[in-house]
């Protein structure tokens, strides 16, 4: 049993340059621009584990998905995958690493062609890694797959829009089974889904880590459902890690404060009473970041050093922490 | 659930298609509209003239033996030194008119047809790389198509034209006039097809099964062509109903003007412009009547093109 | 104990097809008290959203209101002429609705629409009218408003946005405010403070709020009672410590059990096979008989009615006494 990581991510970071065009920089003598999705991100997944990445919006998590699997590539920083550094194109662009990693998309709606049969959504990367020999033989494994995520093989033949939302992502879901993956990149792959599909998608996905030996990493915003899927949770806020721990840690003992602002800001079901901490602000303008640690304006714990250094990760018992308050001990 | 059938399409889904089709909403939508069932009717009339030409026009025009110059100048039928044999009359070469209307339509619509399908070929493709691979490639396409733009389409195909009478002036052929038409025509209407493709490509190439697509390693040629190519073709439908109206009349423009077909090959723009002689003298049948089918053949196009946008606007989601 | 503020009565929504008449809003019945927030709850589809566009007159062709009544304050709205309820929607009613992108108009700096919205419907002009715009942006939390009244709605944030809207709708000082997911399209940390926001508001001014959402646990912070709608017709409906503590219908059940918590720890989430059936397809008999795992005799014929269980209100034959004659409709 190879007990190395499957995933190892180190200080992976990516720029977006979002000047306006030449032109308009010239004529009205504005500088160029950048966003700065995510900055020095660190973390590894092993195998068979599920780590969630979890953030609002400007976290840069969905950014890092995509560098993970080489949708989009990293300013800095490295990602290596059983090995196999991803910023190398000649090794990472081949096919026995691609069908290896796949992704499972937030829109049912948009992540699967509009104009293709459901089964032929599943047999293009059967097709395209020649995994059979016959088109029967192909024809066989997709309805298998339809089978394995709880279809009716006899639906291949229909259209996307002839399903509902959940039984779309089931389709999204065999697609990515189709290449026979060992880590699946799910993107928010519920959240577009009512709540009673979501738990029928969250219970097939967790069945087929356990039969297949799948590795994920999650991408969500949604905590309760990070907290019934991961074994590990790295939360992320305006492109930085600030906290990476084992799930039943982190939601006992949170301790970055926006971890713990976050955890409050959820609403329970089962209380309804007034929430202990105040939340206060507003994610920042992601163009224009607050200097020192992203999080000090709407931190309580806030210190001189934390408006102008940003924090280092540390450990802290079995979880990292980036926070200058944690570290000195004043939380 | 046996896993040997399932995904195998066979000729129950095509016949499913084609049943769903008829009893869709655009099929009732389209028996709704008179107007657009009388422009059905009236395009597939001239149509099937065009098509059938050769075998039920009572004269062959091209056919200079049929043609006796004893024959010019009758008029229509119904009127006074009118002949049964020349329905619509004869023009000053002793051509029957309905005969030449009749082949007259196929090369109109044939050089129509050709000329929007050579410009939705080519603005389709230019459309969806510009829109797919974006930068400079994106913006020097669409540099050339503002360029276009700036010239009015007779202009162009006024210069084309032009310039293959003087190049090639003494070796071309008849049918090389045709070749020249379609280019001509071809490249005044490109620009549509590439400015519309292109925004829907940009549409379509940052949504996720694109996006899975280019996961699995599929070439970006494919993946233009399997994924985005079908999901933006149809607004292009509308399009090309609608500029095959322009285009029929755009030759006869041409045609009219004399920079087109020669007067032995008449489309129904030639016989007009021939006709156009003779109208003050009295021999209006000779610009009439091809007029009047030019107009109804544009008109009903155009139609069906103005009903398959509105039909096709909420069902495209 | 006042009259209810808000009062529909066996509303039925329903888009007359070529072939069919398809009923999206079955035969449903509510009231909202003052000061009450009622939270109308259910998945996609289930006619939670065409309630509320029926409440306010804002239906989409063809869609109509095909029976029942729907009172304010006792007067019945729903037969008016669109001159007259668009003069209740701005005074006696306000809405807010999911995408604050779309509900500000962004050719207008925000201050002139609230102000315009003030002129129309409240006796304050001019400068009063500007006072009390400011004073409503600070009501709802938003800093600096005396300087950012001039802004545009791009210049502000999402959750700023929606905190303006929430001005927008209480511009009038209205007796109803309806929201339809107003919190769905912001972060979770921005969404606490638009529900405390909400409920502060309920609070101090009395108005009554119908708060339309998927989310169970927005529900759970802010409604005081709660409905649960499946396709079109309300399921249950009774205070949101009983519906969400102990639910009695079982779809009401379902969806308690299939929502991860923060702090459980159980292995496979509570799962309902099949989903929603479509407007076309809706089944006989109780509507969610051929999902229900505690199905029996009658509920494939008979459609049970609301009747009162506990402190709820419940349509299931589990706890409706079964007709002995067929007196129920099918």
């Amino acid at each position: 049993m190879n007990l190395a990581p499957l995933v190892q991510v180190d200080s992976l970071g990516r720029v977006f340059d979002v000047s306006r065009p030449w032109l308009e920089r010239v004529t009205q003598r504005l500088a160029r621009q950048y966003l700065v999705a995510a900055t020095d991100v660190t973390f590894s997944i092993a195998r068979r584990e599920t780590f969630a990445l979890v953030g609002e919006s400007g976290s840069g998590k969905s950014t890092i998905a995509r560098m993970i699997v080489g949708l989009i590539p990293p300013s800095a920083g490295t990602v290596v995958i059983d090995g196999i550094s991803m910023s190398d194109r000649a090794q990472s662009a081949s096919r026995q690493v691609r069908k290896r990693i796949q992704m499972v998309f937030q829109d049912p709606y948009a992540s699967l062609d509009p104009r293709w049969r459901a089964a032929d959504i599943i047999a293009e990367p059967i097709r395209e890694f020649d995994l059979t020999r016959s088109r029967a033989a192909t024809n066989a494994r997709v309805n298998e797959l339809l089978s394995l995520v709880g279809l009716d093989p006899v639906d291949g033949v229909k259209y996307p829009h002839e399903f509902s939302g959940g039984q779309r992502q089931r389709i999204a879901i065999a697609r990515a089974l189709a290449s026979e993956p060992e880590f699946i990149v799910c993107d928010e792959p519920t959240s577009a889904l009512d709540v009673s599909v979501q738990a029928q998608v969250l219970n097939l996905m967790r069945d087929l880590q356990d039969r297949l030996g799948l590795t994920y990493l999650l991408i969500s915003h949604n905590l309760a459902v990070v907290r019934h899927m991961a074994s590990r949770v790295g939360v992320m806020y305006l492109g930085r890690v600030v906290e990476i721990a084992p799930a039943k840690e982190l939601f006992r003992n949170p301790r970055h404060p926006y971890t713990r602002m976050l955890l409050d800001a959820v609403p329970h079901l089962d209380q309804a009473q007034e929430r202990q901490g105040s939340v206060e602000g507003e994610i920042p303008n992601p163009l224009d970041p607050p200097k020192g640690c992203p999080f000090h304006p709407r931190c309580c714990h806030a210190n001189a050093r934390c408006r102008t250094e940003p924090p280092a990760m540390m450990a802290a018992g079995s979880a990292s922490v980036s926070c200058h308050a944690v570290e000195e001990g004043r939380i | 659930m046996s896993a040997g059938q399932g995904a195998s399409p066979s000729l129950t889904p095509r016949l499913r298609w084609l049943s769903r089709l008829l009893d869709s909403d655009i099929a009732y939508s389209f028996w709704q509209s008179k107007l657009t069932v009388l422009a059905a009717v009236v395009a597939l009339v001239i149509a099937l003239g065009a098509l059938l030409a050769p075998w039920i026009a009572p004269q062959n025009p091209f056919d200079l033996k049929t043609i006796s110059l004893l024959n010019s100048h009758v008029p229509p039928a119904w009127q006074k030194g009118g002949d049964l044999q020349f329905l619509l009359g004869t023009d000053d070469q002793g051509r029957d008119v309905l005969s030449t209307i009749l082949y007259g339509s196929r090369l109109s619509l044939a050089i129509g047809i050709m000329s929007v399908a050579f410009a939705a070929v080519l603005g389709i493709a230019l459309g969806l790389i510009a829109g797919y691979v974006g930068g400079s490639v994106d913006a020097l396409i669409m540099r050339a198509a503002d360029v276009q733009l700036t010239f009015p389409a007779i202009l162009i195909a006024l210069l084309i034209d032009g310039t293959a009478h003087a190049l090639f002036g003494q070796y071309r052929d008849e049918s090389a006039t045709i070749w020249v038409l379609v280019l001509s025509i071809g490249l005044s209407f490109w620009v549509q097809y590439a400015r519309t493709v292109r925004g829907l490509t940009f549409v379509e190439r940052n949504k996720d099964y694109v996006l899975a697509a280019r996961l699995i390693g599929i070439r970006p040629g494919l993946i233009l062509v399997r994924h985005i190519l079908p999901n933006v073709i149809g607004p292009v439908l509308v399009i090309v109903t609608i500029n095959l109206a322009l285009a029929i009349i755009l030759e006869a423009t041409l045609s009219f003007l004399g920079v087109g077909l020669s007067p032995t090959q008449p489309s129904l723009g030639t016989m007009i412009r021939i006709g156009n002689n003779f109208l003050f003298a009295g021999e209006w049948w000779i610009a009439i009547f091809p007029g009047v089918t030019l107009a109804a053949l544009a008109l009903s196009v155009n139609l069906l093109g103005d009903w398959l946008r509105d039909a096709l606007n909420p069902k495209l989601r | 104990m006042s009259a209810p503020v808000l009062s529909v009565r066996r509303l039925r929504v329903e888009f007359p097809r070529r072939h069919e008449t398809l009923v999206a809003v079955n035969d449903i019945s509510f009231d909202i008290a003052r000061g009450e927030v009622l939270g109308v709850v259910g998945e996609s589809g289930a006619g939670k959203s065409l309630t509320g566009n029926a409440v306010i007159g804002l239906l989409e062709p063809p869609g109509r209101i095909g029976g029942g009544e729907v009172l304010l304050t006792g007067e019945r709205i729903d037969r008016l002429s669109p001159e007259a309820m668009r003069h209740i929607r701005g005074k006696r009613i306000g809405m807010v609705f999911q995408d604050p992108l779309t509900s500000l108009n962004p050719l207008y700096r925000i201050g002139r629409q609230l102000v315009e919205t003030i002129e129309a419907h409240t006796e304050y002009k001019g400068a009063a009218a500007r006072r009390r715009a400011i004073g409503l942006l600070a009501e709802v939390g938003l800093p600096a408003a005396e300087a950012r009244i001039d802004n545009y709605p791009h210049q502000f944030s999402g959750g700023m946005r929606q905190r303006v809207v929430i001005a927008l709708a209480l511009a009038a000082d209205p007796e109803l405010v309806i929201a339809d997911e107003p919190t769905t399209a912001l972060d979770v940390s921005v969404q606490a403070q638009i529900i405390a926001l909400l409920k502060r508001i309920c609070r101090e001014r009395g108005t009554a709020i119908m708060l339309i959402t998927h989310d169970m646990g927005v529900i759970a912070e802010a409604a005081d009672r709660v409905a649960v709608m499946y396709a079109g017709r309300i399921v249950e409906i009774g205070a949101v410590r009983d519906v969400i503590g102990r639910p009695l219908h079982p779809y009401s059940a379902g969806l308690m059990g299939s929502i991860p918590k923060l702090d459980s720890d159980l292995d496979r989430l509570v799962q309902i096979s099949g989903s929603m059936p479509r407007l076309t397809s809706i089944p006989s008999g109780c509507a969610f008989h051929p999902r229900c795992p505690r199905i029996f005799e009658p509920c494939a014929k008979l459609r049970p009615d609301l009747a009162p269980s506990g402190q709820s209100h419940v349509a299931c034959w589990l706890y409706n006494k079964v007709p002995t004659n067929a007196e129920a409709a099918p």
